[in-house]
C-alpha cells in the first residue's frame, strides 16, 4: 500500500475515510484530495448527508396512549405483586 | 456481559406509587436540539436514584425525557406505527423492570438505547426479516453494500437534501446500515458507545457508518438526478 499522501489512490484514500470522518482530523486537508475531484465530491457528499442527518433528531413523539399502557401495565405488575396502585397523569 | 447494566439481565422489583401521584408531571420534553438530551447529557442522578426506587413519578420523568428518541428509534427501524408504539411500550417496561440494575458504568441514555435495540431486533427476529442476529446486522450480504466510488459518475448531492427524501432513503438502508447511522448520525451517539450498545468494535462501527453514508449517497443520487450537479 502506498504509504505517501500525494501517491495514494482513491481506493486507499476511500478506505481511509471512516476514520476521518468525525475523528476531528480534516480530511478536506488530505492531499489526495488536491488532486481528485472524485473524491472530493465523495467527501462533500458524505458530509452533506451526515448534517443532514441532523435534521431528523428528535423524531416523532408517540401518542399519550403509549404512556398510558406502560403505567397500566406496570400497575397491574404491582397488584400482582402486592404494590400500593396509583395514577400519574401522562408526561408531556 | 457480565456487567449488570447490561439490558439483557432481568431483575423483578416491586413498584410504589406514592399518595401525591396524581400531581401533573411538569414538562420536560422540549429539546430545541440535540446537545439538551444528546448522549452526553446526563440524566440527573437523583431522578435516577428515584426511579431506581421505585418512585413512579421520577420514572414517568425518565419516560419522557427519551420517550422520544426511543419511539423515533423504534419507528424507524421497523417503519410501522403500531409496531413502533408497543416497542416503545415494551422497551419502557423493560426499563421499568430493570432500572435498579443500572449502576452507571455507561451514560444512562446508552444504556436505554441498548435496551430498546435489544427489543427492536427480537421483533425483527419474530417477523423473520434477514436481520437475524445482530452480528448479521454489522455484516449486510453483498447485495446491501454501497457501490464503490472509483470511475463512478461524477455527480454529487446539491448542497441540500430534503428531510422527508433523507427519511425515505434511510428507511430504505438495510437495518444493520439504518441503526448505525440512526445511532450515529441522527442521534449523535459517539462510536464507543454505539460500540458497547452493539457489542461491535469501534473499528467496525466506523466502517459501518461509512458503508451507510455510501449507500445513501447511492440512494439519494437515483432519487434526485436533478439535484446532482456534473
Amino acid at each position: 500500500m502506498t504509504t505517501d499522501p500525494k501517491q495514494m489512490s482513491c481506493a486507499e484514500f476511500q478506505a481511509q475515510l471512516p476514520d476521518f470522518i468525525g475523528s476531528g482530523v480534516d480530511p478536506n486537508e488530505h492531499p489526495h484530495l488536491k488532486d481528485c475531484e472524485l473524491c472530493r465530491a465523495l467527501l462533500a457528499d458524505l458530509e452533506t448527508i451526515a448534517e443532514a442527518a441532523r435534521q431528523l433528531f428528535p423524531g416523532v413523539e408517540p401518542p399519550d396512549e403509549v404512556w398510558e399502557h406502560i403505567e397500566s401495565a406496570i400497575k397491574s405488575g404491582d397488584k400482582v405483586s402486592g404494590g400500593e396502585s396509583g395514577s400519574v397523569a401522562a408526561p408531556r | 456481559m457480565a456487567d449488570s447494566s447490561s439490558p439483557m439481565q432481568t431483575t423483578s422489583r416491586t413498584h410504589e406509587f406514592g399518595s401525591n401521584n396524581s400531581a401533573p408531571i411538569a414538562p420536560s420534553d422540549r429539546p430545541g436540539n440535540r446537545s439538551s438530551i444528546g448522549p452526553a447529557a446526563a440524566v440527573d442522578p437523583e431522578l435516577l436514584a428515584r426511579a431506581q426506587a421505585g418512585d413512579h413519578h421520577a420514572f414517568a420523568q425518565l419516560y419522557s425525557l427519551h420517550k422520544r428518541r426511543i419511539y423515533s428509534l423504534c419507528l424507524r427501524m421497523v417503519g410501522n406505527v403500531a409496531e413502533a408504539e408497543d416497542l416503545t411500550q415494551e422497551a419502557f417496561l423493560q426499563l421499568h423492570r430493570k432500572i435498579a440494575t443500572f449502576r452507571g458504568d455507561s451514560a444512562f441514555s446508552t444504556w436505554l438505547h441498548r435496551l430498546a435495540i435489544n427489543v427492536v431486533l427480537m421483533q425483527l427476529r419474530k417477523k423473520g426479516l434477514s436481520l437475524i442476529s445482530l452480528d448479521e446486522a454489522m455484516e449486510p450480504s453483498a447485495d446491501d453494500s454501497p457501490s464503490r466510488s472509483f470511475g463512478a459518475p461524477d455527480l454529487s448531492l446539491a448542497g441540500a437534501i430534503d428531510r422527508l427524501v433523507l427519511e425515505r432513503a434511510v428507511a430504505e438502508l438495510p437495518a444493520g446500515y439504518r441503526l448505525i447511522f440512526i445511532l450515529h448520525d441522527v442521534e449523535g451517539f459517539e462510536h464507543n458507545e454505539i460500540a458497547g450498545m452493539l457489542d461491535c468494535s469501534i473499528g467496525n462501527s466506523k466502517s459501518q457508518l461509512h458503508k451507510a453514508r455510501l449507500k445513501l449517497r447511492d440512494a439519494l443520487r437515483a432519487q434526485s438526478p436533478e439535484g446532482a450537479r456534473s
